[in-house]
């Protein structure tokens, strides 16, 4: 009877989750709709145009960074999948996952010093004799920058579709003496056509809801994206029918591109193939060894050149005076507290959600209310991408707006958005963990009557605690470099390191930016980089 | 510790599509052979008596008792399984102190007890060692040792020995048979060798189809002619 109650009891909890998540989500969704009945005469010509503008842009945009990124990403992944033995592969291919994790403002920064007026690439310009400098601002920078941080997701992602490829495959090829062409065409471009959707569709839905890049890059009316938009009609314009409009419209965009996605296959999942070496027999001849480390290059050049400058500009900021400011330590306090509290909670309802949906397992065959608990919770960690944290949050300021005073509670605002944010990812990496860790104990435990607090020390902690670091590390990285949420409720009062940081760009005191940035970039990679172990060494464990 | 009967009434059971339904008697104090083609329901058949499965209609007595609705834990039974029988990141006296007691503190007095389980299948002095550091046939025998301190009259052995080499098996299936008649416990035992089962066994439980097709004392059980199955099953189907 008491593996009844604890069935009982776990399915209970996650649905105490999934109504709070439901509640925060449909509060800022009901607030938005019916902010916007009361607007809905007041179309203007004029508005109706801008309106019009910004979503053209922000469809435009995405499109070009999705297309760009991915025709980048099939070659470079094909040169890396060709190339299995060379100094730094497995560097060149952890690099590629440092952008997933790095905050979009520090990258920012990183690609203004290299991009920027006075960056690196218009010095050498200049150098060459062009008269005036290639303006990173607008639409150029923000593709930039989504390229920046999209290339090295789809090249991974195709990476390891291409390392699917039966290695006799490859020896056939070579036997037989295939060009690189007729390879393409029979054996790569097979394997990687069916994860080409999904991919495309990842990426676009990314550019659709990024709002860092777009705000510090993008320049004017001309360059503005919906979640852009709404931010500043929100902080600037006091404009919360215009917001209520234009968030309405983000998430009919994004529950569009959320059907299509899902139609599309799904998010494609990364397997756990990276790394694996099979032998290649690529072309030996100069010129092909030629293109293919060249492109190589150029690809590493690309993504660690923002990162090396974020380091020498950083350590040239006079840390010294920087950290002998209060604000700065106030910053740090508040983004760490922040981060943990969004993160644990973030955490504890992903567990639940997941402990949950494993207790309604063994009812499912026979209950059709325990497969439709399961397929809600499932649905539920995807439905969080429906509402961006912009959107999230602009819902619940125009909520609360009139009652209480809403930069108070922006803590508490912040850490919620953090948490549902990262509740996605957080699933993703708890969900086989826990899976496999049931299987190999849960009958073990159940035979030995091993409960309650026993079995949490003696056998859940244990088997858990890795993925439990690794998933609380992802979502304080997250939690640590989000401007999106805080952007909205930021105030003197509640400042935190991005926040901070934008400040500084705004007042142009770059000395400061460069060296916030190298520790908020700083602290975000040792997060991800222990994230990364342990996401190798428990895949390797199995 | 003395063996006890395991009588199943006419359970039912249905698991993805598929229909099961046994009904058969096991005496105490005897070891039982189950048998039978792969998806016939062998493992299946241990999970119910075990508690891991619950029958959809019938009853499941364990000796007098009826244990149809009881938790896994609370039933007179220990059960192996194939693989997964130990905590990897315990040691082996911590594995197999969980039968004594499932807490996270150890009596001292278990300290004697665990040695001496472990005595018995041959693993002397092995109370430091981590499970990682064992073969496959040690890891199941600190898997028999804990069976022993938990001294349940029933004990469930779900191919527990098929990783094993040839010699290795039989040498388990001995100390199985050694076991079982130091203890007069009640053993079923799954198993792909019918001719190894045979040497060990009191008598065989042929399924077949999610069913019991039949019971019989082992001697002479392979070479009668009334078992539907079973000379397909042994590969005599045309002679």
């Amino acid at each position: 009877m008491i593996e009844r109650r604890r069935i009982k009891a776990n399915i209970g909890a996650g649905l105490f989750v999934l109504c709070a998540m439901a509640a925060v989500i449909g509060a800022a969704v009901v607030a938005l709709l019916t902010t916007a009945v009361g607007a809905a005469d007041d179309g203007s010509p004029l508005f109706t145009s801008y309106i019009w503008k910004v979503t053209r842009f922000t469809l435009l945009q995405a499109f070009l960074s999705t297309l760009l990124s991915v025709a980048f990403a099939i070659p470079l992944a094909r040169a890396l999948a060709r190339r299995q033995a060379f100094i730094g592969r497995s560097w060149l291919i952890r690099l590629l996952a440092v952008p997933i994790g790095l905050p979009p403002i520090v990258a920012a920064l990183g690609l203004i010093e290299i991009w920027g007026r006075q960056g690196i690439f218009n010095s050498v310009l200049l150098a060459a004799g062009l008269e005036q400098p290639v303006s990173i601002y607008g639409l150029t920078g923000i593709l930039l920058a989504h390229v920046f941080f999209n290339l090295p997701l789809s090249a991974r992602l195709l990476l390891a579709q291409l390392e699917r490829v039966p290695p006799e495959q490859w020896r056939n090829a070579a036997q037989i003496g295939l060009d690189p062409w007729t390879v393409f065409r029979l054996i790569e471009w097979p394997f990687i056509r069916s994860h080409l959707a999904p991919v495309c569709g990842l990426v676009f839905m990314l550019c659709v809801t990024s709002f860092t890049l777009v705000l510090l890059l993008g320049g004017g009316p001309g360059a503005t994206t919906i979640e852009v938009a709404i931010y500043q009609a929100l902080r600037f314009d006091f404009d919360p029918q215009r917001a209520v409009i234009l968030a309405l419209l983000q998430l009919g965009l994004t529950s569009l591109l959320l059907i299509l996605l899902t139609w599309l296959g799904g998010a494609p999942e990364e397997g756990a193939t990276i790394g694996h070496r099979v032998r290649r027999h690529p072309g030996k001849s100069p010129a092909a060894v030629a293109a293919d480390f060249g492109l190589i290059g150029i690809a590493a050049l690309f993504l660690v050149s923002p990162l090396v400058s974020i380091a020498v500009a950083g350590l040239l900021a006079d840390f010294g005076r920087l950290l002998g400011e209060p604000i700065v330590w106030r910053a740090v306090t508040t983004s760490l507290l922040i981060a943990v509290v969004a993160a644990l909670l973030s955490v504890s309802m992903a567990m639940t959600l997941v402990r949950a949906r494993h207790a309604a397992l063994p009812l499912a065959p026979r209950h059709g209310w325990a497969r439709g608990f399961r397929a809600a919770a499932a649905a539920a960690s995807s439905l969080v991408l429906l509402v961006p944290p912009i959107v999230l949050g602009a819902g619940w300021f125009v909520l609360l707006r009139g009652h209480v005073d809403v930069f108070a509670i922006a803590p508490l605002i912040v850490v919620a958005v953090n948490a549902l944010m990262a509740l996605p990812f957080v699933i993703r990496v708890l969900e086989p963990a826990h899976t496999t860790h049931m299987a190999r104990t849960a009958r073990l435990t159940a035979s030995l009557g091993i409960s309650g607090l026993n079995r949490l020390v003696l056998v859940d902690w244990p088997g858990l605690r890795r993925a439990f670091l690794l998933a609380t590390a992802f979502a304080m990285a997250l939690s640590l470099g989000d401007l999106g949420a805080i952007a909205l409720f930021g105030s003197q009062d509640v400042v935190t390191l991005p926040y901070l940081l934008l400040q500084r760009m705004g007042s142009y005191r770059t000395n400061d930016a460069a060296g916030l940035a190298l520790l908020l970039g700083l602290v975000c990679l040792v997060l991800m980089v222990i994230a990364d172990r342990g996401r190798v060494s428990s895949g390797a464990q199995l | 510790m003395i063996g006890k009967t395991v009588d199943l009434n006419a359970v039912t059971l249905s698991r993805d599509d598929f229909e099961f339904s046994f009904d058969t008697h096991v005496a105490a104090g005897t070891i039982a052979a189950v048998i039978g083609p792969s998806g016939a329901g062998k493992s299946t058949l241990l999970d119910l008596i075990a508690g891991f499965e619950t029958p959809r209609e019938g009853r499941l007595f364990i000796g007098e008792t009826d244990v149809t609705n009881d938790d896994p834990s609370d039933r007179p039974v220990t059960m192996v399984f194939q693989e997964n029988n130990l905590f990897s990141h315990l040691d082996v006296a911590t594995n197999i102190c969980l039968g004594i007691r499932p807490r996270i503190t150890a009596d001292p007095a278990d300290r004697a007890r665990v040695a001496e389980a472990l005595e018995r299948v041959g693993l002397a002095g092995f109370e430091s060692r981590m499970p990682g550091s064992l073969s496959g046939g040690e890891r199941q025998r600190v898997a028999i040792a804990r069976a022993l301190v938990r001294r349940r009259p029933v004990l469930l052995l779900d191919e527990p020995f098929a990783a094993l080499g040839p010699r290795l098996r039989r040498d388990m299936l001995l100390l199985v048979r050694e076991l079982q008649v130091e203890t007069g416990m009640t053993v079923l035992i799954v198993t792909h060798q019918p001719d190894e089962a045979a040497a060990i066994a009191d008598s065989i439980v042929f399924l077949d189809k999610g069913r019991i097709v039949a019971t019989g004392p082992s001697e002479g059980f392979f070479r009668r002619g009334d078992i539907e199955g079973l000379a397909d099953y042994l590969g005599q189907g045309e002679k």
